[in-house]
């Protein structure tokens, strides 16, 4: 067989072989038989020097075409067989893409610390800081300083957690009962500058544990002393708090009503969250929900806390936190929040 | 307090005012209703059809034809003629044969609906024409029972004679109890005639003062020394006032309907006639009374009985009325006679000399007693009774005779008595009338409102109020009865509720905002709880109050005691021995909460920030010190399978040491703490010995973390798998986190690839890999950026003792490609600190 027919023949072989080239491997195991350095085409090529002179451009110039032919034609069956892979790649990785992606463990905030956020937020917005005071207090500041002297009937309003102390202690303790002894600390402390405060923390009554009372909860007052301070600024105040924790058009309604560390002293409601104020069964169909006892700060604490009352006056308030958030969320049962069911706070 | 509406309105008339109109109005001015019971009206629980059930009066009884137990009742209900009614009703049974009666009966007509009077509970039914025993039945004469007014079936009910006839039962019957919740020290409002006196205030009506007027319409006068009776007050302190008066030849028995009426709507329960009117009177005025029976009280002379009021001698006991026998202690008041304790003095009378059937002459006491006390004394005997509960809420000491008058009157007209015109009255307590300097000003300045001097004076008058009205300074005189206004503040409040909250404006505070302070330590609580929830952790919020004998079970058995800082807080009445203690840990919490959730989850991951309390010093009032630190502190727990299940591989294993470090690495990373921070194998009793560390910073103790201590996992009764937690002093992580703020500054963020390699070192067993990774860092120190710990081992390629750690270290450089000359001469560094300190070798 010529050179020339040699050369013919690796041309039609190796186009025959490359059909049946299927997957990359066998095409790359075809470039180098017929295109690599050692392979079929190079060596013929290699071949030219046998030749009769004459006959060398010619065959030279038939070799490249064959190898240009060739190369094209493995760059084509290269890009179908890569094709063809991709899409049964494509066709045959398809997952079930229903089936649950791999678990992450989220944590949560408990549901009062997102509340109690809620309202620093607010009250944040209106000037006030958070001020923090103790938890087991003297009797003075939770009630005397508070205008409430032993054996006063306002005693009645909390049952109180006595700390064990030595019999006829000049100082007694007992679990604070409302964070208002938290007004004399701040007081005493700021005075006689103008004060803005909310007084966030754990309180503490002597009650038995039902669906609807606890003996652990949380409270948050807030307190405002000023020169100019009034009785419409507490009423504004608690209107724009309405507003910004219950919702936008909130209407507020507000009582007279008794603490022995207030005068005036009202109460606020806002019109019922899930009836809108036609009435039901959480607003015990009054169309209105009680969410703040207040008042004016009475001229003893004022004194007490170092400020003239003859020139100073200030506001407090005392908000729930439990309550509002079970108002929100339908909870039925004040218990969930310190039995810590992972299942109840996981919802929040 | 239950007041029924029907009583309210003989003080003052309110017919026209819409029961829900008043009802906001009362509660706007701080009289807050509880709730409405509405009796025979729409809106009851048995509305009383108004052509169905009526007033009507029985003519004649005669007996039926044809049944030994039942009559025929002639009734005039106001028809055309009267209707033949089939009952058998005792009282209509024991008149049969009688004519031309007047009975005034409450009548039903067919198609009423009423209870069934025969059913135990509250069944009702329609009443349908009928037979019995042949005769036509349509209509009834009702009981109380089957018109909702009692529980018992008795007898039918009879109404006053002087009721009209035909007319709607429910213009006659029908009620509104008012249900009052009124908070505070408010013995004026502690009646009927107290509400009325701020409901005509409010509604600006008059009140009618007829029940305070008993004094001159029975011409009563008053002595120290009546004749009928020695008195005697020997703790004035405690009894500023005591009225005695006298009542003769009284007839015991029952009470007229109204007033059983009016008792039971209010909520007490009827005796007698002479017990009812001391309660009714009580009710009405406020003053509580007791009535003693004069026979049964000793005297300390033969001619007369004694009433002296002391101090009970310590340990002195009387039997009362409740037949309870009490002791006393020196500081209870008591009413005594010639021979001991008839009364605990405002509480409860004594059960000897209660009034009973054969009860001829009564002795009325109408006292005031120190509302402290009374207080006090209930308290201590835990005997609340509607006495003590008024007393303890201060009652007027000049409504005595006023309520003593009252009730004579009424034993006299409902009883048969004869009152003596002497009153006996000691008042050695007689208070000063108080007056208060008012400036109308005020209320401008402390309401926001502007409320006219003239409406000012009004409402103060209204309130009857004396008020002085000359310029800026006014004189008002309080009433004797507002116990609760002492001052121009409580004028002031008096003032906005009776104009009306609803009418003041809303604004918000116009000073400027007073300078406002950072609270960092808040900050630092709320930044950790973020870092803590974003590595997946729950919060938990337990309780303060805990059982003291968890310290106990924190400590396994034979093991050095737990210490804890400081000395417990220990309740003085805790609600139950479990919650007896302010916490000093937060790890029982925790546990008991990975107890409780164990029951329906696998896996718990779960931290607490929160105080601990314990005793540290003596408590100070002057220097606001309570002798209880309250730090804040950190603690987390896991338990549970590390991956939750899959479909596809997962890891399975229990939650470790490694995990919660990891989590707290992170924690510190964030805090920019975690170089600060020194890990050493810790001695905690309550952690697993071998898997607990203790983490210290800037050389304080943080705290501990670790697996929890096999014995004490049982002890807190939790199921057999690792448990592992940690408890930190939060305050000083917080305090380093504020200290080392300052000091971050960013490190260079290099744009050349870092080389790494890896390195691994054969250590004495005991050396700690932490500072071999430190020891690292440092030597490379800036341009080794990373060493991280990739591998422990211990096995055949090395010797026995020691350890190999693999890590895989990372070169870089902020500004150039690192050379491999730079790179050995790192590595070189490197391996010859590592070498000095630990004695370390390249492993072969």
């Amino acid at each position: 067989m010529s050179p020339f027919d040699e050369l013919e023949q690796v041309r039609a072989d190796a186009l025959d072989a490359l059909t049946a080239c299927t997957t990359l491997p066998a095409l790359a195991a075809w470039e180098k038989q017929y295109l690599g350095r050692k392979g079929q085409l190079t060596r013929l090529t290699r071949a030219v020097g046998t030749l009769p002179k004459e006959e060398r451009p010619t065959f030279g110039k038939r070799a490249n075409a064959i190898k240009q032919e060739l190369t094209a034609a493995h760059e084509a069956r290269l890009a179908q067989v890569k094709q063809e892979a991709l899409s049964k790649d494509l066709a045959q990785g398809a997952v079930d893409v229903t089936l649950p992606g791999r678990p992450v463990a989220l944590g949560h905030l408990h549901l009062t610390t997102q509340t109690l956020r809620q309202l620093y937020a607010i009250f944040a917005q209106m000037g006030f800081e958070v001020y923090e005071a103790p938890d087991v207090e003297l009797e003075a500041y939770n009630f005397d300083l508070l205008n409430i002297p032993a054996y006063h009937p306002a005693r009645d309003m909390w049952d109180t957690f006595w700390v064990r102390d030595e019999p006829h202690s000049e100082a007694r303790r007992l679990l604070r009962t409302h964070t208002s002894p938290g007004q004399i600390r701040a007081m005493r402390e700021r005075a006689p500058q103008p004060l803005r405060v909310i007084l966030p923390g754990k309180v503490y009554r002597y009650e038995q544990i039902t669906t609807r009372s606890e003996h652990q909860f949380y409270q948050v007052e807030g307190l405002a002393v000023g020169r100019t301070i009034t009785m419409t600024d507490l009423i504004g105040t608690m209107h724009q708090f309405a507003e910004l924790f219950y919702g936008a058009g909130r209407k507020i309604r507000v009582r007279s009503s008794y603490f022995p560390f207030t005068e005036p002293s009202i109460e606020i409601d806002t019109d019922c969250i899930l009836c809108g104020g036609k009435g039901c069964s959480v607003c015990k169909y009054t169309g209105w929900l009680e969410i703040a006892g207040a008042g004016m700060v009475h001229p003893v604490v004022l004194q007490n806390g170092g400020y003239d009352p003859a020139e100073w006056s200030g506001f407090a308030f005392g908000l729930g936190v439990e309550r509002p958030a079970m108002m929100k969320y339908g909870v039925k049962d004040i218990r969930y929040f310190y039995g810590n069911d992972l299942r109840f706070l996981r919802q929040f | 307090m239950r007041i029924p509406l029907s009583w309210l309105n003989d003080y003052v008339d309110v017919k026209d005012v819409p029961v829900a109109e008043l009802r906001k109005r009362l509660d706007l001015a701080g009289l807050e209703v509880e709730k409405v019971d509405v009796i025979g009206h729409p809106g009851a629980e048995l509305p009383w059809a108004p052509d169905k059930v009526l007033t009507a009066e029985v003519l004649s009884v005669r007996p039926h034809p044809d049944a030994d137990r039942l009559v025929l009742a002639e009734v005039n209900y106001g028809g055309s003629e009267p209707e033949i009614v089939v009952t058998g009703a005792p009282s209509l049974y024991r008149r049969r044969g009688e004519r031309d009666l007047h009975l005034k009966v409450a009548f039903a007509w067919k198609g009423a609906v009423l209870f069934d009077g025969h059913s135990e509970g509250w069944t009702k039914r329609k009443l349908k024409e009928t037979k019995i025993r042949g005769v036509r039945s349509r209509a009834m004469v009702c009981s109380e029972k089957e018109l909702g007014l009692a529980e018992e079936q008795t007898d039918i009910i009879y109404l006053p004679d002087d009721t009209p006839v035909g007319v709607p039962l429910v213009e006659v019957l029908g009620d509104y109890i008012f249900d009052f919740d009124i908070k505070g020290p408010f013995g004026h409002l502690q009646s009927v005639y107290g509400v009325a006196r701020e409901v005509a205030a409010l509604l600006d009506r008059p009140c009618s003062r007829e029940p305070l007027e008993a004094v001159t319409r029975l011409g009563l006068h008053t002595t120290e020394q009546p004749d009928f009776i020695d008195l005697e007050i020997r703790a004035p302190d405690l009894c500023p006032r005591y009225t005695a008066a006298m009542i003769r030849r009284v007839n015991i028995g029952p009470s007229p309907l109204w007033m059983q009426m009016r008792l039971r709507r209010a909520g007490m329960r009827p005796i007698n006639n002479i017990v009812d009117i001391t309660n009714y009177v009580m009710l009405e005025l406020g003053e509580p009374l007791h009535a003693f029976d004069y026979a049964r009280l000793h005297g300390t002379q033969p001619e007369r009985p004694a009433i002296i009021v002391r101090r009970a001698a310590a340990g002195e006991t009387m039997t009362t009325l409740d037949e309870t026998p009490r002791t006393f202690d020196g500081e209870t008041l008591l009413i005594t006679d010639g021979a001991g304790p008839v009364a605990v003095a405002g509480v409860m009378g004594g059960l000897h000399s209660e009034v009973a059937p054969e009860t001829e002459d009564i002795l009325l006491e109408a006292a005031n007693f120190k509302f402290t006390n009374v207080r006090r004394t209930a308290q201590t005997l835990k005997l609340f009774t509607e006495s003590a509960g008024r007393f303890g809420k201060r009652v007027d000491p000049e409504l005595t005779l006023i309520a003593a008058a009252r009730a004579a009157e009424l034993m006299q007209s409902l009883a048969g008595g004869e009152v003596l015109p002497t009153v006996g009255d000691l008042y050695p307590g007689r208070p000063q009338p108080v007056t208060i300097s008012y400036q109308p000003a005020l209320a401008d300045r402390l309401l926001g409102v502007t409320v006219s001097p003239q409406e000012q004076a009004r409402i103060l008058r209204a309130l009857e109020f004396q008020v002085e009205a000359q310029g800026a300074d006014w004189t008002v005189r309080v009433p004797s009865y507002r116990l609760d206004v002492r001052r121009a503040v409580d004028l002031v409040e008096e003032v906005a509720r009776i104009w009306g909250y609803d009418r003041f404006p809303h604004t918000l505070i116009s000073e400027p905002l007073p300078p406002l302070r950072e609270n960092k330590s808040l900050l630092g609580e709320e930044q950790v709880r973020d870092l803590l929830v974003a590595l997946g952790l729950d919060e938990v919020i337990t309780y303060s109050l805990v059982d003291p004998q968890d310290e106990g079970r924190l400590t396994p058995p034979a093991a050095a005691p737990l210490t804890l800082p400081g000395q417990p807080v220990l309740l003085q009445n805790p609600l139950a021995p479990e919650r007896a203690q302010m916490r000093r840990t937060l790890l029982p919490g925790l546990l008991r909460t990975a107890w409780a959730n164990l029951r329906y989850l696998e896996r718990v991951a779960i931290f607490e920030l929160g105080r601990i309390y314990y005793a540290a010093g003596q408590p100070s009032v002057p220097e606001a010190r309570t002798g209880v630190a309250e730090p804040r502190y950190l603690g987390a727990l896991l338990t549970g399978p590390r991956q939750a299940r899959w479909w596809q591989p997962q890891d399975r294993s229990a939650l470790d040491y490694f995990d919660l470090k990891g989590i707290v690495e992170s924690l510190l990373q964030s805090l920019g703490l975690l170089a600060e921070t020194q890990w050493q194998r810790g001695d905690h009793p309550s952690f697993h010995s071998g898997r607990c560390a203790e983490v210290r910073l800037h050389g304080k103790r943080l705290g501990f973390i670790g697996e929890l201590h096999p014995l004490v996992r049982e002890a807190f009764a939790l199921p057999e798998q690792p448990i592992v937690l940690l408890e930190w002093d939060l305050d000083l992580l917080l305090a380093a986190a504020g200290a080392v703020e300052p000091e971050r500054r960013l490190k260079f963020i290099s744009n050349f690839p870092p080389v790494r390699e890896d390195l691994a070192l054969v250590v004495d067993e005991d050396v700690p890999a932490l500072d071999v990774q430190r020891a690292i860092l440092k030597a490379g120190y800036p341009l080794v950026v990373g060493a991280l710990l990739f591998d422990v081992y211990r096995g055949p390629q090395v010797p026995p003792g020691k350890k190999s750690l693999a890590f895989a270290l990372s070169y870089q450089a902020p500004d150039k490609m690192l050379s491999s000359k730079n790179i050995n001469s790192l590595r070189r560094r490197i391996l010859k600190q590592v070498q000095k300190r630990f004695g370390a070798t390249l492993r072969a």
